[in-house]
């Protein structure tokens, strides 16, 4: 067990270094980045210096050593549209994003399981019927479009809900929370809804499969033969069978919502990382979108590992393999 | 006579399809007494498992009973509200399916999947279904049980697993044992010991046990009485040693020519040509007929009922006021 985290956590580094590479050649591909700091009438000699300043004249491989070295310790440079250090602006900003993130998840992974069980063992009655349907909305409908129609709605309509930010926000230690102000919380739905959305149809649909599956295999017959109660056979039998390819979508999922946070953050205007980033492109800020990059794919990584050795957990059957095969 | 533990009557299985209704089971009727072991057997297809299931209230839509009746030491089951049903199932009637594999939830130790079975039927507390759980795993020969009952399925053999699932459908003490192929998936070595074990239990418990397979080897050597089935009915039905050395309907001749002898004749075995027909092409008359040598104009135009002959029952027209030598 402990060698297989291990051989795993080897693998999350390799992957992550070839991410720098990635990143870090973002830096000599996208411009010149002095161009894009100074204006029209820099003369040669000021282009040198800040050139020199931020040692963009030093060999590749120096600064690529640098560069990691610097991630590694979570240095990602000085952004070149806020001359703030990228870590401070990506720190501030991720509480947001992971709490929207977090929440979405919830609702995707709640409302997903629950209407996906309801409609595999009820597949006949109209509201398995009416989920279905919603499903292939919520998996059709861009996420844009849904932010946009929920901010119609609730925002200029009703009046009910926010359309933009995060509302009131309490601050403990560096981290920011909504969701101790009514404000916050009221600001999360929309957001929380519209990112979370997708997951839930995935994570419904493959709930209803995988339970029509599993009720069909001989074992969930011979507990109906054993006379255990339909609960039983349902809640502990059928549903701990399914939840094995949904820990592993949820998971995977996780990092998707993360990235796609950009889309939602934007129609909503939350204050989060993928604003930041969308705010990067449209200024050639390479460092921030570097070091995004880096982010999300440490959450990646992050995840699967995370992914992995609850796998272990829940079916043990791995477990005894894990530990045979090494 | 004693009331017997399983009685059924006339019992019909209708499987609704797009073609029309196809009748699997078409009036069946046999009992079963207190420590008695029924062997059924018969083709794929021929109503065997259906039969069970039947018994136990378990058969899957489209599938329905459409008439007759079974009765459990004289209570009517068949027509039972699903919840009581329910509570009758595991304990009263205890089930062992085919394939030990995947009869067990592989996420749950054996001894949960035991200890929550006994407790479903019995006022137990955790401690005291886990005492009765170990004995019950010692009881069907897992070695070690107080260690094994922590195990999960894939860490044991499919002969062990078969036993585990053995100690579940006996963990409440049931009435009536029904065995849908148990030794199918065994190995030869590994199905002689299940065989045994059922027959030990049901002797010691005085469990009826319905045998439902389609290895004449494993009838002649468990059971008392035997069944055979073609096309959903009972063909022939008598005590085992009756049917086997001298078996009356035409259809259980051939099965039992078809069983090679250790006695080193070297006679072709029996072949019985054509197949058994499907559901929904079952002839007019006896089913067998388009497979008889022995058919006459009768068989193909009415259905021979059951007839005592002895202490057999044989469904055949040959035995209809005709001497029993001229089938033969």
């Amino acid at each position: 067990m402990l060698a297989f985290t291990l051989r795993r956590a080897i693998q999350a580094i390799g992957v992550m270094i070839a991410v720098g590479i990635i990143a870090f050649s973002m830096f000599r591909f996208a411009g010149d980045p002095v161009n894009q700091m100074v204006g029209m009438d820099t003369s040669g000699a000021e282009r040198a210096a800040i050139r020199k300043s931020l040692g963009l004249d030093d060999p590749v491989i120096v600064q690529f050593g640098r560069y990691v070295g610097n991630a590694a310790q979570f240095k990602f440079g000085v952004s070149y549209q806020f001359r703030l250090p990228v870590t401070n602006l990506l720190m501030e900003r991720m509480p947001a994003t992971l709490e929207l993130a977090i929440c979405a998840t919830i609702f995707a992974m709640i409302s997903g399981i629950m209407m996906g069980v309801y409609s595999a063992l009820r597949r006949d009655s109209w509201l398995a019927h009416v989920f279905q349907a919603v499903s292939l909305i919520g998996i059709s409908l861009p996420t844009f479009l849904i932010g946009i129609l929920m901010i119609y709605l609730f925002s200029v309509t009703l009046g009910w809900l926010p359309s933009f930010g995060r509302g009131d926000v309490v601050h403990i230690g560096w981290w920011t929370t909504g969701l101790l102000t009514l404000s916050g919380l009221k600001a999360l739905i929309m957001p929380s809804i519209t990112l979370g959305l997708f997951q839930m149809t995935l994570i419904m649909r493959l709930v209803r499969a995988e339970m029509l599956e599993v009720m069909r295999t001989d074992y969930i017959r011979f507990a109906r033969a054993r006379g255990l109660t339909t609960r039983a056979i349902h809640f502990g039998h059928a549903l701990r069978n399914t939840l094995v390819p949904v820990i592993t979508v949820a998971g995977l999922q996780f990092g998707s919502v993360i990235a796609f946070a950009i889309i939602t953050e934007t129609v909503f205007q939350w204050p989060g990382m993928g604003l930041l980033f969308v705010q990067a492109v449209q200024n050639v800020d390479i460092p921030i979108m570097a070091a995004y990059l880096m982010m999300v794919s440490l959450i990646f990584v992050t995840i699967n590992l995370v992914v992995d050795i609850l796998y272990t957990i829940v079916d043990p059957r791995l477990r005894s393999t894990v530990s045979r095969a090494h | 006579m004693t009331e017997p533990v399983l009685s059924v009557r006339n019992l019909q299985v209708e499987f609704a399809s797009r073609r029309g209704t196809l009748r699997a089971i078409n009036d069946v009727s046999f009992d079963i007494a207190k420590g008695e072991v029924l062997g059924v057997v018969g083709e794929s297809g021929a109503g065997k498992s259906v039969t069970g299931l039947s018994v136990i209230g378990l058969i899957d839509p489209p599938g329905r009973i459409a008439g007759g009746e079974v009765r459990l030491a004289g209570l009517r089951i068949d027509n039972l509200p699903p919840e009581e049903m329910r509570r009758v199932r595991g304990k009263r009637i205890g089930m062992i399916f085919q394939d030990p594999l995947t009869s067990l939830n592989p996420l749950y130790k054996v001894g949960d999947q035991i200890v929550e079975t006994i407790r479903t039927h019995l006022n137990l507390s955790e401690a005291a279904a886990r005492r009765r759980a170990i004995d019950l795993l010692a009881e069907v020969g897992i070695p070690a049980p107080e260690k094994r009952i922590d195990g999960y399925p894939h860490e044991f053999s499919g002969g062990m697993r078969q036993r585990v699932v053995i100690a579940l459908a006996i963990c409440a003490e049931p009435e009536l044992i029904i065995a849908d192929e148990p030794t199918t998936a065994l190995d030869v070595s590994v199905q002689a010991q299940i065989i045994s074990l059922i027959k030990r239990l049901g002797r010691d418990h005085g469990t009826a046990v319905m045998l439902v397979t389609h290895d004449m080897g494993v009838i002649a050597e468990t059971s008392d009485r035997v069944a055979v089935m073609y096309a959903g009915r009972v063909a022939e039905i008598g005590p085992v040693q009756d049917v086997v050395k001298n078996p009356l309907h035409p259809y259980a001749k051939g099965l039992m020519g078809a069983i090679p002898t250790l006695a080193g004749d070297d006679k072709r075995l029996v072949q019985i040509p054509g197949s058994m027909p499907r559901l929904s092409a079952i002839p007019r008359g006896c089913s067998f007929n388009p497979r008889c040598a022995f058919a006459f104009d009768r068989c193909r135009v009415e259905r021979p009922e059951p007839l005592p002959r002895g202490a057999q029952s044989v469904a055949c027209h040959l035995y209809d006021t005709v001497p029993a030598e001229s089938a033969a």
